[in-house]
């Protein structure tokens, strides 16, 4: 069996609002969205990446869409005007959610 | 205005350097009601109040001589009128340019209003506090060089009102410059919640311009998008219940899809059921995303609520220079020689130079966006060094520089490619003032 990812089954986009990260999580088959939201959770997130995401996450459901939205505090190195990291709004970030394991 | 007629709006910019030839396109053959440029973020906005400073008559957007000439004569003869944030921190200067453009033009009669009173500098102490984190202005230390509040409809509607061509206003929340038209050509109250939570909809789809048109959104082999170099700006078609369809110009590349929608919709969304703007409490959650033919996507279903009581400041301060210096490593062990030149770079710049400021030392093609998120997992074979360092003191940032580019003949082997440059850097922070601080006013002129 192929490892899958969750770039595998959704799209994402990045935002940020000063230090605040958002990410979008949509499924690209609604099939897959009880998935999704069993196995991608705020607690996960804050799991899997504790020196970035230092602050806070919290999920908000879109079911009728199919999507999440994870807000994250404290989740861009001070943000766009502090950060020294080379994409210091954090777009990359979007990126990071989709490269996480998923098991189907 | 009759019930069944739709308003069109044009977006000709979503930040301030997007591309002008698309909006050209649009202000041309869109057939639009308004074209709107959104040209803000909390970048631009504190740049701008440097660069009045420097020049009294300068300030706003860099661009805005460029896309008048562009677009001006095309929404002239189309009557198409213009609503657009780039004055950013002067915007009685840039309404005096888009005048001598039209004069220039030949575009007589002209009217262009310019809306004022989101500077509000003066309103802010060292005792002000910020909104989202401890501390006051006087903990930064650093020069403030311009706060400004996020101004809504109401500063808006009484330009359009008198008859403007062009409004050019500077911080407007991005939003508003999209439900301004709609609320003055459909007669909104201003407290009906739900027709403002879904203009306001509108407004947030529309103002990132690409983003909601294919740009930003390939990925090949998963998200394609046909002719990305191409891409077409948005249109939406707004009902006067407050419905619309996003779509764009037929011939155009990109796409209008509801994966295309749905990634925008929440783009720099916190709680989805309450996005906050002067105007309304907007609520997207109840939202319907319906591909309703080729590149049109209808959206029903948004919802408002009271407005938030207090109004939201971004506060700009000096916040010196950032350097960035590289040097790149390829071919057998270019990872251990890149990891040796940061070790090298690290240790001239803290031990030997000692060195204030924030310094931070990057990898790119083995871990640089995500190196505090994650540890590489493989080796690459062509890395470039990346060294940042802000500071307020230029002949830091100016050492940095020297330290890197001497890793050349000074450093582990093979290293080549030295790039440095230096920018200018602004810190910003937020606070929230009472709504009856404020009073925006505008003035017309006439070409």
């Amino acid at each position: 069996m192929t490892r899958k990812t969750i770039h595998d089954i959704a799209h994402a986009r990045a935002g940020d609002k000063g230090n605040t990260s958002n990410i979008s999580v949509w499924v690209y088959d609604p099939k897959d969205y009880p998935l999704l939201k069993r196995q991608l959770t705020a607690e996960r997130i804050k799991q899997e990446f504790p020196k970035l995401f230092t602050g806070t996450v919290t999920r908000y459901e879109m079911d009728d869409l199919h999507g999440l939205n994870f807000v994250m505090l404290d989740a861009l190195e001070g943000g766009v005007n502090t950060s020294l990291n080379l994409d210091s709004h954090g777009k990359s970030f979007s990126y990071l959610l989709l490269g996480l394991p998923i098991e189907a | 205005m009759n019930s069944m007629e739709t308003i069109r709006l044009g977006c000709g910019a979503g930040f301030s350097s997007d591309r002008l030839g698309p909006a050209i396109d649009l202000a041309q053959r869109g057939a639009l009601d308004y074209l709107v440029f959104e040209c803000i973020g909390e970048r631009t906005m504190a740049f701008g109040h440097r660069d009045r400073m420097l020049d009294s008559t300068r300030g706003y957007n860099p661009q805005l001589r460029a896309r008048m000439r562009g677009v001006l004569a095309h929404c002239h003869a189309n009557g198409t009128k213009i609503v657009t944030n780039m004055g950013v921190a002067n915007p009685r200067a840039a309404a005096l340019l888009v005048i001598e453009i039209a004069r220039e033009l030949g575009l007589t009669g002209l009217k262009v209003a310019c809306v004022e009173g989101d500077d509000v500098t003066h309103l802010i102490g060292p005792d002000t506090e910020f909104m989202d984190h401890p501390g006051a202005v006087k903990d930064v230390g650093l020069r403030m060089v311009g706060a400004n509040v996020y101004l809504g409809v109401e500063a808006l509607l009484p330009a359009l009102q008198a008859g403007a061509d062009v409004v050019i206003a500077g911080r407007i929340a991005d939003p508003a410059l999209f439900l301004s038209p709609l609320v003055h050509r459909f007669g909104w109250a201003l407290d009906d919640w739900t027709a403002l939570g879904r203009g306001t909809l509108a407004g947030h789809l529309m103002e990132c311009g690409m983003q909601i048109t294919g740009g930003y959104f390939a990925d090949p082999g998963f998200k394609d998008v046909p002719r990305l170099a191409d891409c077409g700006f948005p249109i939406a078609e707004v009902s006067a219940d407050g419905s619309f369809v996003i779509t764009k110009l037929d011939d155009t590349g990109g796409c209008v899809t509801p994966a295309t929608v749905k990634e925008q919709l929440l783009y720099e969304v916190h709680d989805p059921a309450a996005y906050l703007t002067p105007d309304v409490t907007a609520n997207f959650r109840g939202v319907s995303v319906t591909q309703v033919g080729p590149d049109r996507v209808r959206l029903t279903g948004a919802d408002g609520s009271v407005r938030p009581e207090k109004l939201k400041v971004t506060i700009g301060f000096d916040g010196g220079f950032l350097g960035e210096g590289g040097v790149s490593y390829a071919g057998p062990n270019a990872r251990a020689r890149a990891e040796l030149a940061a070790n090298v770079v690290r240790e001239r710049l803290t031990r030997i130079n000692q060195l204030g400021g924030d310094l931070r030392i990057d990898l790119v093609g083995l871990n640089a966006l995500h190196q505090t998120a994650e540890t590489p997992v493989s080796d690459a074979a062509d890395i470039r060094l990346h060294v940042a360092l802000r500071s307020t003191d230029r002949d830091d940032i100016d050492t940095m520089l020297w330290e890197v580019e001497s890793l050349l003949c000074c450093g582990p082997a093979g290293g080549g490619g030295y790039r440095g440059q230096v920018t200018p850097c602004v810190v910003t922070h937020s606070c929230l003032i009472a709504r009856d601080q404020v009073s925006p006013t505008f003035e017309m002129f006439v070409a």
